[in-house]
């Protein structure tokens, strides 16, 4: 079959891109102080905080987002 | 409301950190699931997200041009059903440029043909990945590079078309508008444009950091903003019966919106009255 235009076979191939370098402040998050709100799994724009609530640095790009939506301010930015 | 973790648009994509688009479709694709399609025009969303060779996308997803996108949606949604997979979620993401300008015309046909599709437009008010240019839906007041603040001119002198209201008009079976900062309100209209049979148009509300000029940590709380002043709306038309799906406790001052954003910065009082008065008046009929 011949294709017109571009064809990417690789789903979900932008992860070979590794965002984090992007980061001046980075989320430290304290699951001492986390009420499981899911806020922060909600709101990022990377996708990268899973449901247990760990951060994936390798694309955390250091928005702030988490940390501005965490009721209990369990997120600190802090400089990297 | 149970919200599942699988993500179906993966990271490394090249969005502005606090990019408010990529978390409109994170939470719609979790919606809507893998057995979708998704469609994109051309702007911020599809080219932050296939920077070639890559894709952020999990499942298939079709580009074109900018101009197409609800016709293109109408033949990958037919071409399924000629397969006989009636199971499978065809949806479209086109920004606000891409919706209420130059996507008008096929987005309508679309409609008016009843094609079983959903078009979400995610509305960051401009065309921001050619570097914040007016669009029909940019609000009254806002300084764009196309309707720039200065000694002659104080923003954009034209009222944000409502583009929500021109689809019902269409009489298709869903219309709803819905913001990135009310998650669950947005997912719950995802649900029912996934179960509608026939056209369902989504028109979310979605800051933008680069364009709206915030700190990237505030996307949300802008979103928020909109919504808590009565600036944004959030309600559904399902088969015609219209429906507020959020009232605010209380409006606070449109100001509050309009200050912390550059795009708003050089209003003077009497502009500012002005929108508030538009909005207490759109709020008045609405009874909020
Ligand atoms: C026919 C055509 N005209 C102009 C362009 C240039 N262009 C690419 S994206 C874009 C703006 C997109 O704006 P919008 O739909 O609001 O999406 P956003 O970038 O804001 O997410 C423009 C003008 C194009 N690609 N095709
Ligand atoms: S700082 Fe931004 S990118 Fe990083 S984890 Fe928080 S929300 Fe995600
Ligand atoms: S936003 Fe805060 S409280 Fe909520 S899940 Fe995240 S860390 Fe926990
Ligand atoms: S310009 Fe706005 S919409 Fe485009 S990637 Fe940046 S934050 Fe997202
Ligand atoms: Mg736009």
């Amino acid at each position: 079959m011949t294709s017109i235009g571009a064809t990417v076979k690789e789903p979900g191939s932008s992860k070979h891109n590794k965002t984090g370098s992007w980061r001046t402040f980075k989320p430290i998050l304290d699951k001492e102080k986390c009420i499981d709100c899911e806020n922060c799994f909600l709101f990022c724009p990377e996708g990268c905080i899973n449901k247990e609530y760990d951060i994936d640095y390798d694309y955390c790009k250091g928005c702030g987002i988490c940390a501005e939506e965490c009721p209990v301010k369990a997120i600190k930015m802090e400089r990297e | 409301m149970e919200i599942p973790e699988e993500e179906f648009l993966a990271p490394g994509h090249r969005g502005c950190a606090g990019c408010g688009a990529t978390v409109g479709v994170r939470l719609a694709l979790k919606m809507l699931g893998k057995n979708t399609v998704a469609v994109s025009a051309t702007g911020c969303l599809e080219v932050i997200t296939t920077p070639y060779p890559e894709t952020s996308w999990k499942i298939p997803w079709i580009h074109v041009a900018f101009e197409n996108a609800a016709a293109v949606a109408s033949g990958v949604e037919r071409a399924l059903k000629s397969q006989g997979k009636d199971d499978v979620n065809v949806v479209t993401f086109a920004g606000d440029g891409g919706t209420a300008d130059i996507g008008l015309q096929a987005l309508s046909g679309a409609m008016e043909r009843g094609h079983n599709l959903i078009y979400i437009c995610y509305d960051n008010e401009a065309y921001m990945n050619t570097g914040v240019q007016r669009s029909g839906a940019t609000p009254y007041g806002a300084s764009t590079t196309t309707s720039p603040h200065g000694k002659e001119s104080f923003g954009e002198d034209k009222p944000k078309k409502n583009i929500p209201m021109i689809m019902a008009a269409h009489g298709v079976p869903y219309v709803a508008t819905a913001s990135i900062s009310y998650p669950e309100d947005f997912m719950k209209k995802v649900k029912k444009a996934k179960e509608v049979d026939g056209p369902a148009y989504i028109h979310l509300h979605q800051p933008c950091t680069t364009g709206w000029g915030f700190d990237p940590s505030q996307t949300i709380e802008l979103g928020r903003l909109a919504v808590e002043t009565g600036s944004w709306i959030l309600y559904e038309i399902e088969e015609g019966e219209f429906k507020i799906t959020y009232r605010p406790m209380q409006r606070k001052p449109v100001n509050t919106y309009l200050e912390s954003q550059k795009r708003f910065k050089h209003l003077k009082e009497e502009e500012k009255d002005r929108i508030q008065e538009y909005v207490d008046q759109v709020c008045a009929e609405l009874k909020i």
